[in-house]
């Protein structure tokens, strides 16, 4: 249109362009705009407040007062936060590795043709839809050290009764157990997806060629799953590194401190002693941790030619 | 040269063969698959909390505390409001004149209707903006909500707390709803949706008058149900199911959602077994029952998210 406008009509071919273009910028952000403000206003902002906030000595009633960065100082020397790093690491380090290792085998099995295939995937994904609360009522019941079915179930078989999630000892583990009840629904169905993705043809060629099922699994189904491994990897260890909901319906800290979690650790700062400035602080750094965990996998995928992202 | 390969290997293939001849031996010594011998124990420890969840509801109190624990109750028992002598409130009857469980699961309808709404309309719209609208900011505005996907709830526990607070949402359900009005989620979800959709009905539709709305509401949106039940389903089970956000912004018990309620029945009711299991099932039941009617649209929302974390 403005290639053939010559000098008498340039300028209303400019206004209505200008104005074309005014009409096109208020549709898209009067479409875009509500979503976006309250996406950006609720998770880019609040998280640009945290830094500040980070920054400062608050209890959220008196004036804040500026410190500097010694609210990450004083993260250097907290016993009790290195107690909850080393909680969370475990969690971590038990909970990814099974809930891939449990969500694999069974996204295989339900693979299989075979009879109440569909029965056992519902039973398998119906935790799904429990909420956390829901979830910590039934673990306290289930594993009571008193009337739990679980001890029933051990001394059936003539194993002592356990005080699970009441032993500093045993509650990380119960509460890895529990975890893996609500999530491995989650693992198994991108398994599933990304088992059945899988060409046809690359298992039938290489069962043409002389492998046996044992090869084919190892040497067609491993590497074509690696994608998908890395992505859960991943997720799994963001969730792991964030655990909350569980360890509050559940044992909120407790035994004497033995399932305080990072994330626990930031709610008990800001709710109960109210240091909104180092309960800030405590969450950039577990912010930055994870994202330099979460980068090292990609690399080291990315490294060993898998793309996962 | 390849034919002769591929009719040599058909000459002497074992695999098919021997397969042929070891499968009725295998299938004499054992008469069912081996998978499930994974599969059943797996599909009972999934399903077994949430069936003796339903069973206790209707148990009695002294049932329930003792060793070894009984699984089936003796009679279905409703319980009792409890309040005369040393006799407590238990099961349904007590949930329901005892505590204003009945006030709650209507917050959580509310909270869970207002994110249900809001998402699809917010998050459609948005999504049609990205997808084909072309308007200034658009790639900057997309690049932002790419980027808080990667911003942690607990970073954001303090200020959207604080936020909260000035604008006078402590203690209301907008604090319950208000973070799920949209999401970055839904917003990408969306956008992938109409991305994968053919222009031509869209252009066929301007040129013959349609203005921008009229396109996205009457041709584009009919077209979306698939994608609009997976947002639906996940915004649902979200609300509904979190914990986070009313944990930290209400105190005031008639504002409680179900699961901010039943949370803090830790607090108060710890050993009400059967008042407590009948809070799990009344909380649980509606998901539940969803999820078996409409699983394949769940379990597309499953591979979308993990949700759970």
């Amino acid at each position: 249109m403005t290639v053939f406008a010559s000098s008498a009509p340039v300028r209303p071919a400019r206004t209505t362009r200008v104005r074309r273009r005014l009409v096109g910028d208020l549709t898209g952000w009067g479409f875009a705009g509500p979503a976006t403000f309250v996406v950006l206003g609720l998770s880019v902002f609040p998280a640009l407040w945290a830094l500040r906030i980070s920054r400062q000595k608050w209890n959220g009633i008196a004036p804040p007062k500026p410190l500097g960065w010694t609210n990450y100082q004083l993260m250097a020397s907290d016993p009790d936060l290195f107690s909850a790093v080393r909680h969370t690491v475990v969690l971590t380090a038990l909970f990814v590795p099974l809930s891939l290792l449990l969500g694999l085998l069974i996204a295989i099995a339900l693979n299989q043709p075979i009879r109440f295939a569909g029965f056992y995937r519902t039973c398998i994904f119906v935790p799904f839809v429990v909420s956390a609360a829901v979830t910590g009522i039934l673990a306290t019941f289930v594993f009571n050290p008193q009337f739990g079915i679980v001890n029933a179930g051990l001394r059936s078989v003539g194993v002592a009764p356990q005080q699970f999630l009441e032993s500093p000892s045993q509650v990380l583990l119960v509460l890895v157990l529990v975890s893996l009840w609500g999530s491995v629904g989650f693992t198994v169905v991108v398994y599933l997806a990304a088992l059945q993705d899988i060409p046809r043809e690359l298992t039938e060629a290489a069962l043409v060629d002389g492998a046996n099922r044992r090869q084919v699994f190892r040497y067609v189904t491993v590497p074509q799953l690696r994608p998908v491994t890395v992505f859960t990897a991943v997720w799994q260890t963001i969730t792991a590194l964030q655990l909350f909901d569980i360890i509050y319906t559940t044992t909120r800290g407790g035994p004497l401190g033995a399932s305080q979690t990072v994330v626990y650790y930031v709610y008990y700062q800001f709710r109960e002693l109210q240091r909104y400035g180092y309960a800030s602080a405590v969450s950039y750094g577990l912010f930055a941790v994870t994202m330099l965990i979460t980068l090292g996998m990609v690399v080291y995928a990315r490294r060993r030619g898998t793309e996962a992202f | 040269m390849a034919v002769d390969r591929r009719v040599a290997v058909r000459d002497d293939a074992p695999g098919p063969v021997e397969r042929a001849t070891t499968n009725p031996v295998r299938r004499r010594r054992l008469p069912f698959s081996p998978w499930h011998l994974l599969l059943a124990p797996m599909a009972l420890a999934f399903v077994f909390p949430l069936v003796q969840m339903v069973l206790t509801s209707f148990m009695d109190d002294s049932e329930i505390n003792r060793f070894p624990p009984r699984f089936l109750p003796r009679s279905i028992d409703l319980g009792s409001a409890g309040g005369r002598g040393q006799e407590r409130a238990s099961g349904y009857v007590g949930l329901l004149t005892q505590t204003p469980v009945l006030h709650w699961l209507l917050n959580s309808t509310l909270v869970a209707t207002v994110a249900v709404v809001s998402h699809l309309a917010l998050c459609s719209l948005a999504g049609y903006g990205f997808a084909r609208l072309r308007f200034h900011g658009r790639q900057v505005g997309f690049f932002l909500l790419l980027s808080t996907v990667m911003i942690p709830t607990q970073l954001l526990l303090v200020p959207t707390y604080v936020l909260f607070a000035r604008l006078g949402f402590v203690d209301t359900l907008a604090a319950a709803f208000v973070p799920w009005l949209a999401s970055a989620f839904g917003i990408f979800l969306m956008r992938q949706f109409f991305l994968s959709l053919p222009t031509e009905l869209e252009d066929a539709a301007r040129i013959d008058g349609c203005s921008t709305f009229g396109v996205f509401w009457r041709i584009v949106l009919p077209l979306a149900r698939p994608a609009l039940a997976t947002l639906a389903i996940f915004t649902l089970l979200g609300s509904w199911n979190d914990l986070v956000w009313p944990l930290v912004a209400i105190n005031d018990e008639s504002s409680y959602t179900i699961q901010l309620g039943l949370a803090n029945f830790q607090g108060t009711r710890r050993t009400q077994w059967s008042l407590l299991m009948s809070g799990n099932v009344v909380a649980t039941m509606p998901l539940i029952l969803a999820f078996l009617f409409a699983q394949r649209q769940f379990v597309a929302t499953m591979t979308f998210s993990g949700l759970k974390g």
